[in-house]
């Protein structure tokens, strides 16, 4: 393969990528910021609902968590309509994601404040201070250290599970891909290329989170 | 009688079906220094935890300077105070835990000041100027910037004992604060207890440390299954047991 020749169908290729990427790009944000603010919601209920609540939340996670992503970004985008939701292929693509990745950051937030001693509330109530004020100052900031490494794990797999959205013909950089392979048949190369990206992607996610943990690790 | 600093009335608490408190009353002056002893489960620690309502009762009442803690009686009917209510009556209250339970995110002098800025509002010149008083008082003023992990057990305790007593309670809780510990870590605990008892601060403790209870307590209490089963000044409880049971529990208790 001549390697200056690849560059520069790249290069002729790179407003279609640079689409995809972007597509990419607000598809994980988009699911990685309302899972999240979704999923503390879920894990707050599992942890410290009142019972039906928790039952409730307790099914939604294990409904969710049990079924594969592709089933709910297809069902999100062909089911909804028929009781009259009619999304279209982005909004659809990620809702379905987002619910999905809210339920996996549940039960991180949940395993997190379960890791908690309860030592730690009990010294908090013992200072006289009221639930919210120990969420506050107490558990959150000690669950934030404990579910930042596998809470990283999951907004990269969110990454990942955007390309599933190419089914349902949301041009993200996958769907970009395949379509410049089917121009081109140069199906290594931008397969290549497009893993490179997503690397990329997924790497900086990587980086930032032993950032963040660095920054709020307690020293010993 | 109102000027009883504490008073509990036949105080009845249960887990399930099992009773672990069957009727408790205790009354403490201003200035007392009151240690709880008993064997494992004879509900001392449970006793304690009852008054500044870490644990639930069923039955009877505890009063802490004429406030009824944790439940009002309306109509008849017993209810459990507001959780606000609940908080700000804990305050009244200063406890040290067995597992010393810092919060290990924090400085030393940040775990005192967290309740003096967010329950006692004071500002963070204040607090802070106050938190470095007792830290001092205790011993380590110069470990405030340090965090949990970086000290020892016996610092530890020593932070956890001022971070309760900056708060200025009538009546401080010590549950067992020397049972973690390693051996040659526990005098320095004691003897910032013995300290703070020799200013005048109202103190329950419950302790297996019985030559300390000798030496720093006025009253001893001796609990024998969920009951009192006997009190008294510690010179007569220790050389002069009245009951089989304390006798027993003497012999094969350290104190000698």
């Amino acid at each position: 393969m001549d390697i200056m020749h690849f560059l520069d169908i790249i290069w002729l290729a790179r407003m279609p990528i640079l689409k995809g990427l972007g597509v990419t790009i607000s598809i994980s944000l988009l699911a990685i910021c309302a899972g999240t603010v979704l999923g503390v919601f879920v894990g707050l209920a599992l942890t410290y609902g009142i019972r039906p609540l928790r039952w409730i939340v307790r099914g939604y996670t294990d409904f969710i968590r049990g079924t594969p992503v592709l089933v709910l970004v297809l069902a999100s985008y062909y089911v909804l309509s028929t009781v009259g939701l009619q999304l279209g292929p982005f909004q659809a693509g990620v809702l379905a994601l987002a619910v999905f990745c809210s339920s996996h950051v549940g039960e991180i937030v949940r395993g997190a404040l379960q890791s908690i001693p309860t030592g730690q509330t009990e010294a908090a109530k013992a200072i006289g201070l009221t639930f919210p004020q120990t969420f506050a100052y107490v558990l959150g900031p000690q669950a934030l250290r404990h579910a930042l490494p596998a809470w990283v794990n999951t907004a990269a797999e969110m990454v990942k599970a955007s390309t599933l959205l190419s089914i349902i013909g949301v041009a993200e950089l996958l769907l970009r891909t395949q379509e410049l392979i089917s121009r081109t048949f140069m199906s290594l190369e931008f397969y290549f290329f497009a893993g490179l990206l997503y690397f990329i992607i997924n790497y900086a996610i990587e980086r930032f989170g032993r950032y963040v943990e660095r920054k709020t690790a307690v020293p010993t | 009688m109102t000027n009883n600093l504490l008073e509990i009335r036949d105080l009845h608490k249960s887990y399930g079906a099992v009773e672990v408190l069957k009727g408790v009353d205790c009354t403490m002056q201003q200035g007392d220094v009151v240690s709880i002893i008993g064997s494992s489960g004879s509900g001392k620690t449970t006793m304690l935890r009852c008054i500044n309502m870490l644990e639930e009762f069923q039955g009877g009442t505890i009063r802490i300077d004429g406030q009824a803690i944790g439940y009002d009686v309306v109509n008849g009917q017993r209810r459990r105070k507001s959780e606000r209510e609940i908080a700000r009556q804990r305050a009244l209250t200063g406890m040290a835990f067995q597992q010393f339970n810092l919060f290990p995110h924090m400085t030393a002098v940040a775990n005192v000041m967290l309740g003096l800025v967010k329950v006692k509002k004071m500002s963070r010149d204040e607090a802070r100027t106050l938190a470095e008083t007792w830290l001092d008082r205790v011993g380590l003023r110069e470990r405030a910037e340090h965090y949990p992990g970086q000290l020892s057990g016996g610092q530890q305790q020593r932070v956890a004992i001022a971070r309760a007593i900056a708060m200025n309670p009538k009546l401080m809780l010590f549950d067992e604060v020397t049972s973690a510990l390693d051996p040659e870590l526990v005098n320095e605990v004691l003897q910032v207890i013995k300290s703070l008892a020799q200013d005048g601060m109202s103190m329950l403790l419950v302790t297996h440390e019985m030559r300390f209870a000798y030496e720093v307590s006025n009253r001893v209490i001796f609990m024998n299954q969920g009951r009192i089963g006997e009190e008294g000044n510690p010179r007569e409880m220790f050389h002069k047991p009245q009951t089989e049971r304390l006798a027993e529990f003497l012999k094969s208790s350290t104190f000698n």
